[in-house]
């Protein structure tokens, strides 16, 4: 199971707690593990990546084992730590605003 | 015993106010969605239970909520676990992808930039809600970028009306400072078929067959902030607002001038009359009344708050040309506030209630057509938008 912890906005909006866990077909990659997470809870689709053309959205962060992989490709392995759920894919909202 | 609720949209939260007939005593639930903005939250004509609001976030875009019982319990459609036919996750009904097809119209791309370039639609945010007059289930949208979006199947999903931003004028429309945004939505009660919307900064159009193909309805307004102040397109609209029984009469709050049609916005006359200024963002009409119609003026497009630090709203009897200051129980000194277009509404128990909300995060009420004045709550996030139910 892969471990992804989503901000509190999105937790709320998808009625779970901090952490979801998640099977994944595949390898874990950004792509397969949001694709997992948009197939299970669909309210999240185009929050965390544009409906149309899955692009991250601009203020959103992914973190994972102290590295930012937002600007990774989306098809990129995530850490093995992340695919045996050792470690949580963070969905992190960038700090801006009042 | 009937009642209002007052459902008011802010930059943190959605609040629902209600109160019996007699508009004295209040109870406030909320916050709903908290954290989030919610541009707009309005109930259906026919089924005053089912509710719908526009919740966004600069991080996290756009989600439609829909209650079914006014207000005590939310969902967004379609944004369950539950499957389609053939397997897919639904979860549609925050997705709005402007028409480019062929089939449905002429694809349209882009508009006017600030700098004056063409640049893309990009889709921002819900702006406006409005049900339908006659089923639950359908609701249209106005969105940023500027267009028209219906939903027949209670917001699940969404269709844009693509002749709008597809009539021709389309790549003459840009931004105004809050964005290019479709915010006004009337129904014609008379006229099923015909709707007319307002975009900043585009000016008003209409259709007479159901959205289907669209033309603008701006003959008479001039703006001294565009190249050709009588454009056709080009022009500031703030809002319009109609009297259910003589939908053919249209009022406007221009960017500045309050306006008046009476052929259906064929032609637009000024009736700023005496105001003491004519900048302003409502506009809206007396329940019962439909010559009774109620603006706040605002000092300029560069100072948002009200002259004199005085909040005072205006009232015209005569359907503009002449009005009267309304300031009983409004703060009459060190007021800095501004009344946002979608911020004013009317009841419409006996006598008419009219309602508006602030940035300041007041929202007051009349229960006498404006006469007299309290603030229902003072210290709510900056207000949106406000509407009211009346119920039976």
């Amino acid at each position: 199971m892969i471990r992804v912890e989503l901000p509190q906005h999105l937790q709320t909006l998808a009625g779970v707690g901090e952490e979801v866990l998640l099977e994944v077909a595949g390898p874990a990659t950004p792509r397969s593990v949001l694709d997992a997470l948009e197939a299970r809870y669909p309210v999240l689709r185009g929050t965390i990546r544009d409906h149309d053309t899955l692009e991250r959205r601009p203020f959103v962060r992914f973190f994972a084992c102290a590295r930012d992989w937002s600007h990774e490709p989306q098809d990129s392995p995530l850490p093995a730590a992340v695919a045996s759920g050792a470690e949580p894919l963070l969905v992190v909202g960038a700090i801006a605003g009042g | 015993m009937t009642g209002v609720r007052v459902l008011v949209g802010t930059r943190k939260g959605a609040f629902i106010l209600a109160a019996d007939g007699k508009r004295q005593r209040w109870d406030v639930g909320g916050p709903f969605f908290a954290g989030w903005e919610i541009y707009h939250m309005k109930g259906s004509p026919a089924d005053p239970e089912r509710l719908y609001a526009s919740q966004s976030s600069g991080w996290f875009g756009q989600v439609i909520q829909r209650s079914c019982d006014g207000g005590r319990t939310w969902e967004a459609p379609g944004g369950g676990p539950e499957k389609s036919a053939d397997g897919m996750p639904r979860g549609e009904s925050n997705k709005f992808v402007y028409d480019t097809t062929s089939k449905t119209g002429k694809p349209l791309t882009t508009h006017q930039w600030y700098d004056g370039t063409q640049h893309p639609w990009e889709f921002k945010r819900v702006w406006h809600l409005e049900p339908s007059l006659s089923d639950p289930d359908i609701v249209y949208a106005g969105v940023e970028d500027a267009a028209l979006f219906r939903s027949s199947d209670g917001g699940t999903t969404w269709q844009e009306l693509a002749g709008l931003r597809g009539h021709g004028s389309g790549p003459q429309w840009q931004p105004g400072a809050g964005g290019m945004c479709l915010h006004t939505i009337l129904l014609d009660p008379s006229e099923p078929r015909r709707m007319f919307v307002a975009i900043s900064a585009a000016g008003a159009f209409k259709t007479d067959d159901a959205g289907a193909t669209w033309r603008p309805i701006n003959r008479g307004l001039v703006s001294k902030y565009i190249p050709t102040p009588a454009a056709e397109v080009g022009h500031c609209v703030h809002r319009l607002a109609l009297h259910r029984t003589r939908p053919r009469v249209l009022f406007m709050q221009k960017h500045w001038d309050v306006m008046r049609s009476d052929d259906a916005g064929d032609s637009w006359r000024e009736v700023s009359g005496n105001l003491p200024t004519d900048f302003g963002f409502v506009v809206d009409v007396h329940a019962h009344e439909p010559d009774t119609i109620y603006v706040v003026p605002i000092k300029s497009d560069s100072e948002h708050y009200p002259p004199d630090g005085q909040l005072r709203v205006y009232r015209s009897r005569t359907g503009g040309g002449e009005w009267e200051a309304l300031t009983k129980g409004l703060p009459q000194r060190d007021c800095y506030v501004n009344v946002l277009r979608d911020a004013m509404a009317v009841d419409s128990l006996d006598r008419c209630g009219i309602y508006f909300g602030t940035t300041g995060g007041q929202v007051y009420a009349s229960a006498d057509a404006g006469d007299s004045w309290s603030a229902i709550v003072r210290d709510l996030p900056p207000v949106l938008s406000v509407e009211v139910q009346t119920l039976p």
